[in-house]
Protein backbone atom coordinates (compact mmCIF):
# COMPACT_ATOMS: atom_id res chain seq x y z
CA UNK A 1 0.00 0.00 0.00
CA UNK A 2 2.53 2.45 0.99
CA UNK A 3 4.58 1.54 -2.63
CA UNK A 4 1.36 2.57 -3.87
CA UNK A 5 0.98 6.00 -2.33
CA UNK A 6 4.32 6.50 -3.04
CA UNK A 7 4.05 5.94 -6.68
CA UNK A 8 1.25 8.07 -6.98
CA UNK A 9 2.91 10.87 -5.55
CA UNK A 10 5.56 10.65 -7.67
CA UNK A 11 3.80 10.39 -10.73
CA UNK A 12 1.71 13.44 -9.88
CA UNK A 13 4.61 15.66 -9.09
CA UNK A 14 6.87 14.75 -11.73
CA UNK A 15 3.37 15.64 -13.54
CA UNK A 16 3.36 19.17 -12.05
CA UNK A 17 6.60 20.27 -12.32
CA UNK A 18 8.55 18.31 -15.10
CA UNK A 19 8.02 18.42 -18.38
CA UNK A 20 7.50 15.26 -20.16
CA UNK A 21 10.69 13.51 -21.54
CA UNK A 22 12.06 10.24 -21.96
CA UNK A 23 8.93 7.65 -20.83
CA UNK A 24 10.29 4.33 -18.73
CA UNK A 25 8.02 1.98 -21.39
CA UNK A 26 7.85 -1.61 -19.43
CA UNK A 27 7.28 -4.84 -21.58
CA UNK A 28 5.53 -7.59 -19.21
CA UNK A 29 3.76 -10.75 -19.39
CA UNK A 30 4.28 -14.63 -19.18
CA UNK A 31 7.80 -16.34 -20.25
CA UNK A 32 7.19 -16.85 -24.33
CA UNK A 33 4.98 -14.06 -24.88
CA UNK A 34 6.75 -12.32 -26.96
CA UNK A 35 8.37 -9.24 -25.03
CA UNK A 36 11.95 -9.32 -26.07
CA UNK A 37 10.63 -9.90 -29.79
CA UNK A 38 8.78 -6.82 -29.64
CA UNK A 39 11.49 -4.55 -28.01
CA UNK A 40 13.96 -5.87 -30.71
CA UNK A 41 11.19 -5.13 -33.11
CA UNK A 42 11.39 -1.70 -31.80
CA UNK A 43 14.83 -1.18 -31.27
CA UNK A 44 15.61 -2.28 -34.64
CA UNK A 45 13.11 0.35 -36.05
CA UNK A 46 14.56 3.12 -34.06
CA UNK A 47 18.19 2.61 -33.32
CA UNK A 48 19.02 0.00 -35.79
CA UNK A 49 20.15 -2.72 -32.96
CA UNK A 50 18.87 -5.69 -31.07
CA UNK A 51 18.17 -5.40 -27.14
CA UNK A 52 18.06 -8.94 -25.69
CA UNK A 53 18.26 -12.37 -27.29
CA UNK A 54 15.28 -14.71 -27.74
CA UNK A 55 14.44 -18.20 -27.69
CA UNK A 56 11.83 -20.91 -27.88
CA UNK A 57 13.48 -21.86 -24.33
CA UNK A 58 11.24 -19.71 -21.37
CA UNK A 59 12.93 -17.45 -19.04
CA UNK A 60 15.72 -16.45 -21.62
CA UNK A 61 15.31 -13.25 -20.33
CA UNK A 62 16.08 -13.52 -16.35
CA UNK A 63 17.16 -10.55 -16.26
CA UNK A 64 15.77 -6.89 -16.51
CA UNK A 65 17.58 -5.41 -19.58
CA UNK A 66 16.99 -1.34 -21.31
CA UNK A 67 17.81 0.27 -23.68
CA UNK A 68 17.62 4.57 -23.52
CA UNK A 69 16.80 7.18 -26.07
CA UNK A 70 15.11 5.36 -28.24
CA UNK A 71 13.32 7.85 -30.32
CA UNK A 72 10.18 7.15 -32.12
CA UNK A 73 8.45 9.47 -34.68
CA UNK A 74 5.03 9.41 -35.75
CA UNK A 75 2.42 11.90 -37.59
CA UNK A 76 5.53 14.96 -36.99
CA UNK A 77 5.50 14.01 -33.39
CA UNK A 78 8.50 12.45 -32.00
CA UNK A 79 8.74 11.02 -28.47
CA UNK A 80 11.43 9.40 -26.44
CA UNK A 81 11.86 5.93 -24.47
CA UNK A 82 13.36 3.88 -22.64
CA UNK A 83 12.43 0.78 -23.43
CA UNK A 84 12.23 -2.07 -20.17
CA UNK A 85 12.49 -5.48 -20.89
CA UNK A 86 11.36 -7.60 -18.18
CA UNK A 87 11.79 -11.04 -17.28
CA UNK A 88 8.42 -13.21 -17.56
CA UNK A 89 5.90 -14.09 -14.74
CA UNK A 90 5.43 -17.41 -13.87
CA UNK A 91 3.95 -19.07 -11.12
CA UNK A 92 5.86 -22.11 -11.01
CA UNK A 93 9.28 -23.01 -11.90
CA UNK A 94 10.93 -26.70 -12.30
CA UNK A 95 14.26 -27.21 -13.72
CA UNK A 96 13.17 -30.60 -15.44
CA UNK A 97 10.95 -28.38 -17.88
CA UNK A 98 14.78 -27.04 -18.73
CA UNK A 99 16.16 -30.47 -18.99
CA UNK A 100 13.51 -30.95 -21.56
CA UNK A 101 15.42 -28.56 -24.09
CA UNK A 102 18.37 -30.68 -23.61
CA UNK A 103 20.00 -28.77 -20.86
CA UNK A 104 21.97 -30.78 -18.43
CA UNK A 105 20.95 -30.93 -14.65
CA UNK A 106 23.01 -28.40 -13.26
CA UNK A 107 22.82 -26.29 -15.91
CA UNK A 108 19.12 -26.06 -15.77
CA UNK A 109 19.19 -25.98 -11.99
CA UNK A 110 20.91 -22.38 -12.13
CA UNK A 111 18.45 -21.65 -15.15
CA UNK A 112 15.64 -22.24 -12.45
CA UNK A 113 17.33 -19.90 -9.87
CA UNK A 114 18.25 -17.35 -12.04
CA UNK A 115 14.30 -17.31 -13.68
CA UNK A 116 13.19 -17.65 -9.85
CA UNK A 117 15.57 -13.83 -9.29
CA UNK A 118 14.21 -12.71 -12.71
CA UNK A 119 10.66 -12.93 -12.10
CA UNK A 120 11.16 -11.12 -8.02
CA UNK A 121 13.25 -8.32 -10.04
CA UNK A 122 10.33 -7.99 -12.69
CA UNK A 123 7.58 -7.05 -10.16
CA UNK A 124 10.24 -4.81 -7.87
CA UNK A 125 10.49 -3.09 -11.26
CA UNK A 126 6.15 -2.14 -11.44
CA UNK A 127 7.10 0.52 -9.31
CA UNK A 128 9.84 2.22 -11.63
CA UNK A 129 7.90 2.37 -15.09
CA UNK A 130 5.66 4.87 -16.44
CA UNK A 131 3.86 2.88 -18.80
CA UNK A 132 3.28 -0.51 -19.96
CA UNK A 133 2.75 -3.16 -22.96
CA UNK A 134 1.16 -6.64 -21.34
CA UNK A 135 2.31 -9.05 -23.67
CA UNK A 136 -0.34 -11.62 -24.59
CA UNK A 137 0.19 -15.01 -26.52
CA UNK A 138 -3.07 -14.64 -28.76
CA UNK A 139 -2.11 -18.76 -29.62
CA UNK A 140 -2.97 -19.83 -25.88
CA UNK A 141 -5.98 -18.98 -23.76
CA UNK A 142 -5.92 -15.40 -22.58
CA UNK A 143 -7.43 -16.03 -18.83
CA UNK A 144 -4.47 -16.59 -16.78
CA UNK A 145 -3.65 -15.91 -13.06
CA UNK A 146 -0.34 -13.91 -14.33
CA UNK A 147 -1.87 -11.84 -16.83
CA UNK A 148 -4.63 -10.38 -14.21
CA UNK A 149 -2.30 -10.00 -11.71
CA UNK A 150 0.50 -8.04 -13.65
CA UNK A 151 -3.16 -6.20 -14.98
CA UNK A 152 -4.45 -6.10 -11.34
CA UNK A 153 -1.02 -4.10 -10.45
CA UNK A 154 -0.77 -1.46 -12.95
CA UNK A 155 -4.31 -0.47 -12.36
CA UNK A 156 -3.43 -0.12 -8.44
CA UNK A 157 -0.72 2.28 -9.43
CA UNK A 158 -2.80 4.30 -12.16
CA UNK A 159 0.01 3.12 -14.80
CA UNK A 160 -1.29 3.14 -18.42
CA UNK A 161 -1.35 -0.33 -19.71
CA UNK A 162 -1.69 -0.99 -23.57
CA UNK A 163 -2.17 -4.93 -24.58
CA UNK A 164 -0.79 -6.85 -27.15
CA UNK A 165 -1.88 -9.83 -28.21
CA UNK A 166 1.24 -11.26 -30.18
CA UNK A 167 1.68 -14.25 -32.80
CA UNK A 168 -1.47 -13.52 -34.76
CA UNK A 169 0.37 -14.77 -37.99
CA UNK A 170 0.39 -18.38 -35.76
CA UNK A 171 -2.95 -20.19 -37.15
CA UNK A 172 -4.24 -21.13 -33.56
CA UNK A 173 -4.38 -17.28 -33.11
CA UNK A 174 -7.59 -15.47 -31.47
CA UNK A 175 -7.74 -11.92 -30.73
CA UNK A 176 -11.07 -11.85 -30.15
CA UNK A 177 -10.74 -14.27 -27.21
CA UNK A 178 -7.71 -11.89 -25.93
CA UNK A 179 -10.39 -8.64 -26.42
CA UNK A 180 -12.67 -10.53 -24.46
CA UNK A 181 -11.03 -11.62 -21.93
CA UNK A 182 -9.83 -7.95 -21.09
CA UNK A 183 -12.64 -5.87 -22.73
CA UNK A 184 -11.51 -2.51 -20.50
CA UNK A 185 -8.34 -2.22 -22.00
CA UNK A 186 -6.79 -0.95 -25.83
CA UNK A 187 -6.26 -4.65 -27.64
CA UNK A 188 -3.66 -4.11 -30.89
CA UNK A 189 -2.92 -7.64 -32.35
CA UNK A 190 1.07 -8.37 -33.85
CA UNK A 191 3.26 -10.81 -34.97
CA UNK A 192 6.86 -9.41 -33.63
CA UNK A 193 8.23 -11.93 -35.44
CA UNK A 194 6.75 -10.99 -38.75
CA UNK A 195 6.48 -7.21 -37.89
CA UNK A 196 2.69 -7.51 -39.26
CA UNK A 197 0.76 -4.35 -37.90
CA UNK A 198 3.17 -2.73 -36.40
CA UNK A 199 2.33 0.61 -37.45
CA UNK A 200 -1.18 0.07 -35.75
CA UNK A 201 0.98 -0.77 -32.48
CA UNK A 202 2.42 2.64 -33.12
CA UNK A 203 -0.67 4.44 -33.44
CA UNK A 204 -1.73 2.51 -29.90
CA UNK A 205 1.98 3.52 -28.12
CA UNK A 206 0.95 7.39 -28.57
CA UNK A 207 -2.51 7.05 -27.56
CA UNK A 208 -1.05 5.06 -24.46
CA UNK A 209 1.34 8.23 -23.64
CA UNK A 210 -0.92 10.39 -23.96
CA UNK A 211 -2.38 8.41 -20.69
CA UNK A 212 1.23 9.14 -18.09
CA UNK B 1 -11.08 -66.62 -5.73
CA UNK B 2 -8.41 -63.64 -4.97
CA UNK B 3 -9.14 -61.15 -1.86
CA UNK B 4 -9.64 -58.00 -2.85
CA UNK B 5 -6.61 -55.74 -1.98
CA UNK B 6 -7.63 -52.81 0.33
CA UNK B 7 -5.21 -50.19 0.22
CA UNK B 8 -5.68 -47.42 3.72
CA UNK B 9 -3.81 -43.82 3.25
CA UNK B 10 -4.04 -41.94 6.04
CA UNK B 11 -1.89 -39.69 8.18
CA UNK B 12 1.12 -37.13 7.42
CA UNK B 13 2.65 -39.67 5.29
CA UNK B 14 0.08 -40.66 3.28
CA UNK B 15 -0.17 -39.79 -0.66
CA UNK B 16 -4.05 -38.79 0.23
CA UNK B 17 -5.16 -35.30 -1.71
CA UNK B 18 -5.97 -32.35 1.00
CA UNK B 19 -8.63 -30.29 -0.01
CA UNK B 20 -8.04 -27.14 2.65
CA UNK B 21 -11.50 -25.08 2.50
CA UNK B 22 -10.69 -21.20 4.04
CA UNK B 23 -13.63 -19.14 4.36
CA UNK B 24 -12.12 -15.80 4.17
CA UNK B 25 -12.50 -14.67 7.34
CA UNK B 26 -9.52 -17.18 8.35
CA UNK B 27 -7.70 -14.39 6.86
CA UNK B 28 -9.15 -11.06 6.79
CA UNK B 29 -7.70 -9.97 9.64
CA UNK B 30 -4.24 -10.49 8.58
CA UNK B 31 -1.99 -8.32 7.05
CA UNK B 32 -0.12 -8.98 3.61
CA UNK B 33 2.41 -10.84 4.92
CA UNK B 34 0.23 -12.93 7.41
CA UNK B 35 -1.90 -13.99 4.55
CA UNK B 36 0.69 -14.86 2.15
CA UNK B 37 2.29 -16.88 5.88
CA UNK B 38 -0.82 -18.48 6.20
CA UNK B 39 -1.50 -19.78 2.53
CA UNK B 40 2.02 -20.65 2.45
CA UNK B 41 1.46 -22.98 5.53
CA UNK B 42 -0.63 -24.88 4.29
CA UNK B 43 0.93 -24.84 0.44
CA UNK B 44 4.21 -26.03 1.42
CA UNK B 45 2.18 -29.17 3.62
CA UNK B 46 1.35 -30.21 0.32
CA UNK B 47 -2.60 -29.17 0.25
CA UNK B 48 -5.01 -27.62 -2.18
CA UNK B 49 -6.33 -24.18 -0.79
CA UNK B 50 -10.07 -23.55 -1.97
CA UNK B 51 -10.09 -19.77 -0.53
CA UNK B 52 -13.72 -18.36 -0.37
CA UNK B 53 -12.87 -14.62 -1.44
CA UNK B 54 -9.72 -13.53 -3.49
CA UNK B 55 -6.50 -11.60 -2.73
CA UNK B 56 -6.03 -8.38 -4.06
CA UNK B 57 -3.55 -7.60 -6.30
CA UNK B 58 -1.20 -6.46 -4.54
CA UNK B 59 -1.10 -9.30 -2.38
CA UNK B 60 -1.49 -12.05 -5.75
CA UNK B 61 2.02 -10.75 -6.96
CA UNK B 62 3.93 -10.89 -2.86
CA UNK B 63 2.34 -14.64 -3.02
CA UNK B 64 4.43 -14.85 -6.31
CA UNK B 65 7.44 -13.36 -4.99
CA UNK B 66 7.48 -15.44 -1.86
CA UNK B 67 6.62 -18.66 -4.22
CA UNK B 68 10.31 -17.91 -5.88
CA UNK B 69 12.14 -17.11 -3.01
CA UNK B 70 10.91 -20.70 -1.78
CA UNK B 71 11.57 -22.61 -4.45
CA UNK B 72 15.84 -21.62 -4.09
CA UNK B 73 14.68 -22.47 -0.15
CA UNK B 74 12.91 -25.42 -0.01
CA UNK B 75 13.62 -28.63 -1.78
CA UNK B 76 11.62 -29.99 -4.05
CA UNK B 77 8.89 -26.99 -3.86
CA UNK B 78 8.37 -25.66 -7.57
CA UNK B 79 6.32 -23.11 -6.86
CA UNK B 80 2.33 -22.65 -7.17
CA UNK B 81 -0.73 -23.04 -9.13
CA UNK B 82 -3.24 -20.12 -8.75
CA UNK B 83 -6.57 -18.79 -10.13
CA UNK B 84 -9.27 -16.65 -9.13
CA UNK B 85 -13.00 -16.62 -10.41
CA UNK B 86 -15.13 -14.07 -9.08
CA UNK B 87 -19.19 -13.45 -9.67
CA UNK B 88 -18.53 -10.04 -11.24
CA UNK B 89 -21.68 -9.64 -13.72
CA UNK B 90 -22.12 -6.61 -16.09
CA UNK B 91 -25.45 -7.33 -15.72
CA UNK B 92 -25.72 -5.67 -12.72
CA UNK B 93 -27.81 -2.48 -11.68
CA UNK B 94 -25.76 1.33 -10.91
CA UNK B 95 -27.32 0.55 -7.48
CA UNK B 96 -26.47 -3.64 -7.04
CA UNK B 97 -22.68 -2.55 -8.92
CA UNK B 98 -22.38 0.80 -5.81
CA UNK B 99 -23.58 -1.71 -3.08
CA UNK B 100 -21.25 -4.62 -4.47
CA UNK B 101 -18.37 -2.19 -4.45
CA UNK B 102 -18.58 -0.61 -1.26
CA UNK B 103 -18.76 -4.49 0.54
CA UNK B 104 -15.70 -4.83 -1.49
CA UNK B 105 -14.41 -2.19 0.30
CA UNK B 106 -15.20 -3.00 3.88
CA UNK B 107 -15.51 -7.14 3.49
CA UNK B 108 -12.79 -7.75 0.91
CA UNK B 109 -14.14 -9.63 -2.48
CA UNK B 110 -15.68 -12.40 -1.05
CA UNK B 111 -17.79 -13.04 -4.39
CA UNK B 112 -15.41 -15.25 -5.62
CA UNK B 113 -13.64 -18.21 -5.46
CA UNK B 114 -9.71 -18.94 -5.22
CA UNK B 115 -7.12 -22.41 -5.92
CA UNK B 116 -4.06 -22.01 -4.97
CA UNK B 117 -1.95 -25.29 -4.99
CA UNK B 118 1.66 -26.66 -4.78
CA UNK B 119 2.74 -27.11 -8.82
CA UNK B 120 4.12 -30.32 -7.38
CA UNK B 121 0.14 -31.75 -6.90
CA UNK B 122 -1.64 -29.43 -9.01
CA UNK B 123 -0.26 -29.46 -13.13
CA UNK B 124 -2.80 -26.43 -14.33
CA UNK B 125 -5.79 -24.54 -13.54
CA UNK B 126 -7.80 -23.94 -16.83
CA UNK B 127 -9.72 -21.11 -16.79
CA UNK B 128 -12.63 -19.10 -18.40
CA UNK B 129 -14.82 -16.29 -17.54
CA UNK B 130 -17.42 -18.91 -16.04
CA UNK B 131 -15.39 -21.87 -14.93
CA UNK B 132 -12.16 -23.21 -13.76
CA UNK B 133 -10.67 -26.81 -14.09
CA UNK B 134 -8.07 -28.27 -11.63
CA UNK B 135 -5.85 -30.51 -13.22
CA UNK B 136 -3.86 -33.28 -11.22
CA UNK B 137 -1.18 -34.80 -11.23
CA UNK B 138 -0.85 -38.69 -11.67
CA UNK B 139 1.13 -40.11 -8.88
Amino acid sequence: MIKIIKNFARRLFSGIFKKKGEIKLGFYGSPNAGKTSLANKICQDWLGEDLGAVSKMPHETREVQSKEKVVIKRNGKSLEFKIIDTPGIATKIDFEDFMKFGMKKKAAQERAKEATQGIIESIKWLDDVDAVVVMVDSSVNPYSQVNITIIGNLVARNIPVLIVANKIDLKKSDIKKVKGAFPEYDVVGISAKSGENMEEFYEALFKLVKKV
Amino acid sequence: MAKKKVIKKTGKNSKDLTIHFMPYSEISREDIIGKIKKIMGIVLDNKIIILQGKLSSEEQAKLIENSMVMIGNIKGFQGIEVAAISGENDSRGLFDRIRHNIARILVGEQDAITIIGPASVVKDIKKDPKKMEMMLKRK
